[in-house]
């Protein structure tokens, strides 16, 4: 009994001690930290993402205390989160941040291409990816092992029965994950207002890609030449879209022979483009 | 000649990460850049010789006198972890630039099992405060060592030609072992 009472006052006594000292060193080392990171983290999603360029949503808001980066620098968070933040920092609040949605570039499931050869391994498109391009006959497109829709923080993607993965535009937040977890990189991310694609990102001759798969670019060029903004341009055996000129009028999604064109329904065509 | 023996001998004959594999996690969490493990080093190096004296101070003052030899373990970690805390804060003070790259490694070093080992191997060996010391700075000087030499193979690795499956965790363990293999050399030099 003596003796437990002896060890519980010595390590109590020790413990109290360190802490004063503690104590008086946090009181002589503190560090100055701005009250307004802290709101603005609050008012942040708080997923971390990374969507915004920075670490975290923590470095974010240092960052916009600081002045380093515009109010409105969480494009996920959107006018809500940009106008909150404003009122802390006591500035108009910003334009909503561009929202920028993932898009899915091939078309070609378990319908339209080939497999060559049976898979039997882990379920994660990075390592068929390593073990000789995946089961494929296409070695460009989806592998199918739905491992942007693991990696995605926001349940804004699943796979298809096809085999291929749909984002669900609503919940998409544009933070890059699956882009990043794509070993084929068939996944970009893309302003939301823009409704036609090219899902295709094979830059196999069109004479192969026939072979493998019957929704892939075959490189004919007559979207190039449809397109009355040169917005698409034929290189590597590959058509693809220049956004920035894009204005969605649709017209190549109509000549595209085999289909890889495909247009979103509810974005309208942007008119405002047209005069520049 | 005693003292330096004995440093000399903590430094490389028994470096603390590359022949008693201690503290390995910072060891290969902080050894990307040479400039953060060079704070890294220095942080642990700052801690050891402290929880060194602590260690010293407690066991001789407290823990032998009142019987109570059975809480080694615990008190020595009570003062290893409010060092820490000190180092920690003494940094987030003057040099936030090091404190942010450190990043989880700085309250990590509370769980360094190269700190513990330090101070339980010191008071097991019965050295006396001077040697103590010694044994203390010795360990923070391999530690740092290691890390350095470490920091600079893996700073070189990022622009070698390193096959697929070995890079990233691969090929810095493979490293760490072949760096161990080299120290084993000293072994038995004194």
């Amino acid at each position: 009994m003596y003796n437990s009472l002896v060890a519980l006052a010595s390590m109590g006594g020790l413990g109290i001690v360190l802490s004063v000292g503690l104590v008086i060193a946090a009181k002589k080392f503190a560090v100055q930290v701005d009250e307004r990171i802290e709101e603005i983290e609050i008012a942040l999603p708080g997923v971390n993402c990374g969507a915004c360029g920075f670490a975290g949503c923590r470095s974010l808001a240092e960052a916009i205390a600081e002045g380093k980066a515009p109010v409105n620098g969480c494009p996920v968070g959107g006018i809500d989160v940009a106008s909150k933040i404003a009122e802390i920092m006591g500035t108009a609040s910003g334009n909503a941040p561009e929202r920028k949605v993932a898009q899915v570039l091939c078309k070609g499931g378990c319908a339209e291409a080939t497999q060559r050869a049976e898979y039997d391994g882990p379920n994660d498109c990075r390592i068929m990816n390593i073990i000789q391009g995946g089961d494929k006959g296409c070695t460009y497109g989806c592998l199918g092992g739905g491992t942007c829709v693991e990696v995605c923080p926001f349940n804004a993607m699943y796979m298809n029965e096809n085999g291929l993965p749909v984002v669900i535009e609503e919940k998409c937040t544009g933070c890059g994950k699956c882009v990043e977890a794509c070993p084929r990189d068939i996944i970009i991310l893309v302003g939301e207002e823009y409704g036609v694609h090219i899902r295709c990102r094979s830059f196999a001759p069109g004479k192969e890609v026939r072979q493998v798969c019957k929704v892939g670019c075959i490189a004919c060029r007559r979207c190039e030449k449809e397109c009355p903004y040169d917005a698409i341009t034929v290189t590597n055996n590959l058509a693809q879209i220049d956004y920035d000129k894009c204005t969605v009028c649709r017209k190549c999604v109509a000549v595209c022979p085999v289909h890889t064109i495909e247009e979103q329904e509810g974005k309208p065509e942007i008119k405002a483009k047209k005069a520049g | 000649m005693e003292y330096l023996l004995l440093f000399i001998g903590t430094v490389i004959v028994n470096n603390f990460v590359l022949v008693q594999f201690l503290g390995i996690c910072p060891f290969l969490g902080v050894s990307k850049q040479v400039s953060t493990s060079v704070g890294m080093g220095i942080a642990t190096t700052f801690v050891m010789v402290m929880a060194a004296l602590a260690s010293w101070l407690i066991e001789h003052f407290i823990l032998v006198p009142l019987d109570l030899v059975y809480l080694r373990t615990l008190s020595f970690i009570l003062v290893i972890a409010a060092l820490v805390q000190l180092v920690e804060m003494f940094l987030h003070k003057s040099i936030p630039g090091l404190y942010r790259a450190m990043g989880i490694f700085l309250p990590l070093i509370t769980t360094n099992c190269a700190v513990l080992g330090l101070s339980l191997n010191a008071v097991l060996r019965s050295y006396n405060l001077g040697e103590s010391l010694v044994y203390g700075f010795g360990a923070g000087v391999g530690f740092t060592l290691a890390l350095i030499l470490m920091a600079g193979i893996r700073e070189e690795l990022e622009f070698a030609d390193i096959p697929k499956p070995l890079k990233g965790a691969a090929i810095a363990l493979i490293t760490a072992g072949l760096l161990s293999l080299a120290f084993s050399g000293f072994a038995g030099m004194i």
